[in-house]
């Protein structure tokens, strides 16, 4: 039990360690083509790490990344949450306030230019999702022209924290809130694409063998090394933060920025939750890239396997999606195949061609081009609903419900609340799916007089 | 003459640096003399080193597309932009045209205001200003728009001249449609002339014209280079008596369709579109010869304008980036009507679900702003709609 907590307590500062480990090995990769000195180096005197154990940010420190960082960059408790999400964000929240809103200050001050806070934790467990949650407010005080930007684990059905329905809803309650975006990545959904990817390196057929390093769980040393538990799952969402935040570290034709992200994805301020999904997770060595080899990643980036959430995009609405391309590939390569796609995808009736697009010049290392689709999408309504009956089940019951309301500041109005704001959400989302496959008549336009 | 350009955002500054280099290797063939002189005096200044400068301002919310743009001007060796004549930002606009204009404009007005006054005052005789900007964006458009509007304040007299490109259709910006709308009806109260790219037209161009299988954002920036160039060049006006004409921006387009008389519909709808004025620019062999006469067919003009007033034509005997023979046509007429009125009516029937609307009033833009500005659009689609 004590591997899981730490696990579910940790993913946030564990997922971050793999990114800042796979971030530095691309700008190695183009050490003197990507902007290393400016754009990188602002990158990591950013970053601020927080976790009510030690273990996990210790261990950050005794690694290679240790150096990265320094001691005013992490907070840390000794006792951990409980997977409660009530002492994350009740107890820790208010202990913690001065000293996590000194730390965003001092960190703040290191940027030329704060144009983003990018937070990842989970949901499921006490301090990612109730300290998690209570920074993303303090932030939206501190700092509240500043975009939030919030990759969230979701606890699948099978999780083995028997509160994390709880911890979710009432962390939702908060991102729906406070958050400008979120990305929700499912971890049975990663479980599925390492699953997959270890299946594919196992069939060792000529031609199918997977090219060292090109992975996206692999960090480093590829697929060989004896990795730890959950690295090639965190891998996944590293390469995922990775992607969205190419255009900031290197050049293109189309940048595409954090702050274009949220503006072009988000149509109403609630509908915020964006499902990522990235191409290809592997390469194989037989490396020429014919077109048909680009068009087949396009068409990827729609299947349900390549999607970091249980959800079918292309049988519910889409209000937007992003494309975010990295690799030499054109802009006609990307026109062709909005053109082929489009007829296949459901939008919206006010936003049939509601694309926005990306071309960043340097890909992934190990990878010739790769792809970052983010639609927003009403296929998030059953993952919402499906979380609903977990809470409804338990909360029913009052199930363990005493653990949480005898912590300080929490009350039974919190949970229904919370349960309340993610109804209401879920209905929003229906109703724009009702609207699917009706067709709409054009608004009325103005008339001028003559 | 001069004409001092300001680059703004992405496209505005990648497709600026394609125009400065395309005249620059234009000019430097052959013995041309006269022509030579006239072009570098009216794009680009000499430093005290010998070096050629282009008279431009480059302006971008955020820094790596100026930084690409000064090094490529530099590495082709024959011109660079001035060392201190840019101004960037970290943090971007966010593709948000009220981010641009109500933020980062007049955050930013008096430093840019200052970089463009250095480069008129560095001019004998200034003839005018082009801003080079897309619509689709959120500094292009938003901080271009006040940019502009600027210039109008502080120039009352002078040209402005703004080289809009639209985006493809298809998404490049979701927001593109809201973004387009307010930069054109803000533009059509400030701007002498608007001068539009499409992309789509220039990737049909690349396309089908000049066969090119794999088409990049250069490709395209390239061909609107290479026709902006071939209009802004020097070239005999007929009214410049044999020299080149000192003024390139001096596209007259001084009509005013006249009060009170009676307009009638095009009963055919149109088979072609009616035009308001046309430019033909011919440059290399044989221009003294060549057959102009059916761009004076009135067919082509609006009734109540005559094909002698309407068409416009200039001449330069220099070849143009070494074509033989090239010609150029700039037309204000109804062809871009089809694709404003498409703007337009994608842009309000996202406005009726109020979509995205947040996002602009969250930086001053409010609802009424914006039926204030498709109520100007739809004025100008309906005068033009009536051209026949």
């Amino acid at each position: 039990m004590r591997h899981f907590r730490h696990r579910f307590g940790q993913a946030g500062n564990q997922v971050g360690c793999r990114f800042w480990d796979l971030a530095l090995r691309e700008h190695a990769h183009v050490n003197k083509k990507g902007l290393y000195d400016e754009a990188l180096s602002s990158f990591f005197r950013n970053a601020v790490l927080v976790d009510m154990e030690e273990g996990v940010v210790n261990e950050i420190l005794q690694g290679p990344l240790g150096e990265v960082f320094d001691s005013t960059q992490l907070l840390t408790d000794v006792s951990g949450s409980g997977n409660n999400w009530a002492v994350g964000h009740m107890t820790y929240g208010l202990a913690y306030r001065e000293q996590i809103v000194d730390h965003l200050r001092k960190a703040a001050e290191h940027c030329d230019c704060l144009q983003c806070f990018f937070l990842i934790h989970s949901m499921g467990g006490g301090t990612g999702s109730g300290l998690g949650t209570r920074v993303l407010s303090l932030l939206e005080e501190e700092f509240p022209e500043v975009c939030r930007i919030v990759t969230s684990i979701y606890p699948s059905a099978e999780d083995d924290v028997i509160t994390s329905p709880y911890n979710s809803v009432l962390a939702m309650r908060e991102l729906t809130e406070h958050a400008d975006c979120v990305l929700p990545v499912e971890n049975q959904s990663l479980v599925d694409i390492v699953n997959k990817i270890k299946r594919m390196s196992h069939t060792g057929k000529p031609g199918s063998m997977i090219k060292r390093d090109s992975t996206i769980i692999s960090g480093q040393g590829g697929l060989t090394r004896a990795e730890k538990p959950f690295d090639d799952m965190n891998n996944i969402v590293a390469n995922l933060l990775l992607n969205i935040t190419s255009s900031a570290r290197f050049d293109g034709s189309l940048n595409m920025d954090l702050n274009e992200i949220a503006m072009n994805l988000v149509p109403f301020p609630r509908l915020h939750y964006l499902v990522p999904s990235l191409t290809p997770l592997y390469t194989l060595t037989d490396v020429s890239v014919p077109t048909r080899r680009l068009d087949q990643m396009f068409s990827d980036a729609f299947s349900k396997d390549h999607q970091l959430i249980r959800a079918d995009p292309k049988h519910s609405l889409y209000l937007a999606c992003a494309l975010m391309v990295r690799g030499q590939v054109q802009v006609s390569d990307l026109r062709r195949n909005i053109e082929r796609l489009k007829p296949s995808l459901p939008f919206v009736s006010w936003n049939q061609e509601g694309w926005k697009t990306g071309l960043c010049s340097v890909s992934p290392v190990g990878h010739s081009h790769s792809l970052l689709a983010l639609a927003n999408n009403t296929c998030v309504k059953p993952t919402f609903m499906e979380l609903r009956e977990r809470f409804t089940k338990l909360y029913r019951k009052k199930a363990h419900l005493h653990h949480y309301l005898h912590v300080d500041g929490m009350e039974q109005s919190c949970f229904s609340e919370a349960i309340s704001s993610l109804s209401s959400l879920i209905e929003e989302y229906h109703h724009l799916d009702a609207t699917k496959g009706k067709m709409m008549p054009d608004a009325p336009r103005l008339g001028i007089a003559r | 003459m001069s004409v001092v350009t300001v680059q703004l955002g992405q496209c505005g500054n990648q497709v600026g640096q394609e125009l400065f280099d395309v005249v620059c290797t234009d000019v430097r063939e052959g013995p041309r003399k006269t022509y030579s002189a006239a072009s570098c005096e009216r794009f680009f200044y000499q430093t005290t080193h010998g070096d050629l400068t282009a008279r431009a301002v480059l302006i971008d919310m955020e820094p790596k597309v100026i930084n690409q743009s000064m090094t490529k001007a530099a590495k082709s060796g024959r011109w660079k932009y001035g060392d201190t004549s840019h101004f960037s930002q970290k943090q971007g606009s966010g593709n948000n045209w009220a981010n641009g204009y109500c933020v980062h404009g007049p955050r930013h007005r008096e430093v840019v205001e200052e970089l463009v006054r250095r480069e008129v005052e560095r001019c004998d005789r200034l003839s005018g200003f082009m801003a080079m900007m897309s619509v689709a964006g959120g500094t292009g458009s938003g901080v271009g728009t006040y940019v502009t509007q600027c210039l109008r304040d502080i120039y009352p007299k002078s040209f402005i001249l703004n080289h809009l490109t639209w985006p493809y259709g298809t998404g490049e910006v979701i927001v593109q449609n809201y973004n387009s709308v307010l930069t054109l009806a803000h533009l059509y109260q400030l701007s002498d002339a608007i001068l539009v790219h499409e992309n789509d037209t220039v990737h049909r161009i690349c396309s089908q014209l000049l066969k090119i299988k794999h088409i990049s954002f250069s490709d395209v920036n390239r061909v609107i280079a290479h026709q902006l160039g071939s209009v802004l060049q020097p070239a005999l006006t007929a009214d410049s008596h044999g020299v080149y004409s000192r003024n390139p921006l001096g596209i007259d387009w001084q009509v005013r369709p006249p009060s009170g008389s009676e307009r009638t519909r095009s009963v055919t709808g149109g088979s072609f579109n009616a035009s308001v004025a046309n430019l033909l620019v011919l440059r290399g062999k044989d221009v003294y010869s060549a057959e102009t006469g059916g761009f004076e067919d009135p067919t082509l003009y609006t009734s109540w304008l005559s094909a002698e007033e309407a068409f416009n034509l200039w001449k330069s005997p220099v070849p143009f980036n070494k074509y033989e023979k090239s010609a150029t046509l700039v037309s204000n007429s109804q062809a871009l009507l089809k694709p404003l009125d498409n703007m337009v009516a994608k842009a309000w029937n996202m406005f009726a679900s109020r979509a995205y609307i947040h996002q602009y009033v969250k930086f001053g833009i409010s609802e009424e702003d914006f039926l204030d500005n498709f109520t100007s659009l739809e004025q100008v689609i309906s005068s033009y709609s009536e051209l026949c």
